[in-house]
């Protein structure tokens, strides 16, 4: 009952008084759960460590400056390969990506069963992350570029995929509608309704996933999938912390640049 | 031309959107089918071109009957209604060329389509269309920078090119302003005129459809109502129709008032103007 009568007129309040209390508590509850986690993570720590964590960080800092721009000879050819990685991933991606997100769009599927097959291929590619997927790539493809982007790409289905089905699901179905009545196909329906509705998306999400997928392609090196996480890898356990450090500063201005051609890429298609 | 028999349509929700409607449209008639929101009006001339599945009834465009046919048989049905919509309906991201040619996709095939290679004679006549309704100069712009009066106008020839007997107009004035509604009915009238089609106009604004028409139907609650000449609206039968409301003003004094609304603007202009100085 927000309205209540009082002696001097009617009063308003958001909410009852009811659903005051029943914020109260949900807050209560979730500030006793914090406290209770924080009490269990504090057991589990060993707080020795944890007193020198400044000092240690200060000290590998110290370590890694300044980086070793020398050793930029042998960056070229893994940065070019961690750029090949995520590019041609995103582009299986988005090959395999576009049927599947009409299959699992509600407007556009052809079948029940075939929606059920989509959104399944979907959830299996989003629900493995791209390390995971290249762990096992090695072991069916050996060690090397290859296995790197087909991960990439494995994982990239799923994401594009699914924005690009809730795109479909969101058209304007009038224009559709509009196709239809002069008597288009269904094809036709889809390709002069649907498809100029959605471009915009689908150039947007595989610029994003490109951007995305630079970042994942540099630490797939870590498990042998090719690009510069191999460098990164093999400096961090021989202790040659410049090396990492250009490294780290070569990821950054790569991840910078992937970010600018992304953003003017959507700027002009949208 | 088209003859609707006992055409029912209930929708899953349960709403009884058409009550056996008995309706025939002879050939080159302009008729205007207007009540109020909810009665039934867009239903009806979607369940002629079956965007919207009939309940039951029968729909027939000459001979043919529509109800029963296969997909394949409705497409090449459906290429004989033009339709034209509310909102326009036209593919935004599209040029008004390829607007206007989606009118022909019936005719073409999907490659064709898809390339965009639409017949020499195609590309012709939506340059003839475009030019008959002053858009020339558009053809290569983009739907969505035009104006809403140049979108209706794309959305009439769209419906145009597809060479049909027959117009479904679906509340072509909604989004207009009074003069550009006068001008888009005008316009449509024209064109039947030209072509000798048959058309139904679903229209909410009484004064267009009695300025516009050579036959209302009245429709209520999915129930025709009033069948007859523009001129023979009275304020009674507005009421069987709307409902009570004082309709005198309604009924051919309303050119005033709409006019009384166009010079709005201009006084608002000088206004301002003043206020500036």
């Amino acid at each position: 009952m927000p309205l209540i009568e009082t002696s001097d007129g009617p009063d308003w309040r958001r909410r009852t008084t009811k659903q005051e209390f029943m914020i109260w508590f949900g807050w209560l509850i979730g500030t006793a759960i914090v406290v209770y986690a924080f009490h269990l993570i504090s057991e589990k720590t060993i707080w020795f460590f944890v007193q020198d964590a400044g000092t240690q960080a200060m000290d590998i800092g110290t370590r890694m400056v300044p980086p070793k721009i020398s050793y930029m000879d042998k960056l070229w050819l893994p940065v070019w390969d961690t750029l090949n990685i995520a590019t041609l991933g995103t582009v299986i991606a988005l090959i395999i990506a576009v049927p599947v997100a009409f299959a699992a769009a509600r407007n556009t599927t052809p079948h029940p069963i075939i929606r059920a097959t989509a959104l399944l291929v979907i959830v299996s590619s989003r629900s493995v992350n791209s390390l995971i997927w290249a762990l096992m790539l090695v072991f069916i493809f050996g060690p090397g570029v290859l296995a790197g982007t087909i991960a990439i790409g494995l994982r990239s289905i799923g994401f594009c995929a699914k924005l690009l089905y809730e795109a479909i699901e969101e058209i304007d179905h009038t224009q559709v509608e509009a196709i239809e009545a002069t008597g288009a196909s269904r094809a036709q329906q889809i390709l002069f309704g649907i498809v100029p509705q959605v471009l915009p998306t689908f150039a947007g999400v595989g610029v994003f996933r490109w951007d995305i997928n630079i970042r994942e392609s540099t630490i797939l090196g870590l498990v042998g999938a090719g690009g510069i996480g191999l460098q990164l890898n093999g400096s961090i356990n021989t202790l040659a912390w410049t090396q990492v450090s250009m490294i780290l500063l070569v990821i950054f201005v790569t991840v910078l640049i992937s970010e600018w051609v992304s953003a003017k890429v959507r700027h002009a298609i949208i | 031309m088209l003859r609707l028999e006992g055409l029912r349509k209930q929708y899953r929700t349960g709403d009884l959107a058409l009550k056996g409607v008995d309706l025939e449209v002879p050939d080159s008639q302009v008729m205007a089918l207007i009540g109020p929101s909810g009665a039934g009006k867009s239903t009806l001339i979607r369940c002629v071109n079956r965007l919207v599945e009939p309940t039951d009834g029968k729909v027939y465009l000459g001979d043919l009957e529509l109800t029963s046919l296969s997909r394949f048989a409705l497409r090449k049905a459906r290429r004989r209604m033009g339709m034209i919509f509310q909102e326009y309906a036209l593919v935004e991201r599209l040029t008004v060329m390829e607007n206007v040619l989606s009118g022909r996709l019936g005719y073409v095939g999907f490659w064709r389509s898809w390339f965009r290679k639409f017949p020499k004679e195609d590309v012709r006549e939506a340059y003839r269309l475009l030019d008959r309704v002053g858009l020339m100069d558009m053809a290569d712009k983009r739907a969505d920078e035009l104006s809403g009066g140049q979108r209706q106008r794309v959305g009439i020839c769209r419906a145009l090119i597809q060479n049909p007997e027959l117009l479904l107009v679906d509340e072509p004035t909604a989004s207009l302003d009074p003069k550009t509604s006068r001008q888009i009915m005008r316009l449509i009238n024209e064109l039947c005129a030209e072509r000798g089609l048959a058309a139904i106009i679903n229209i909410h604004d009484v004064m267009l459809a009695q300025m516009f028409s050579q036959r209302i139907v009245g429709l209520e609650l999915g129930a025709i109502v009033y069948d007859g000449p523009p001129d023979q609206l009275t304020p009674e039968v507005l009421t069987r129709i709307y409902g009570e409301e004082d309709w005198e003003a309604t009924i051919g004094k309303d050119e005033d008032a709409e006019d009384e609304d166009e010079t709005v603007p201009v006084a608002a202009q000088v206004l301002t103007g003043e206020a500036a100085s």
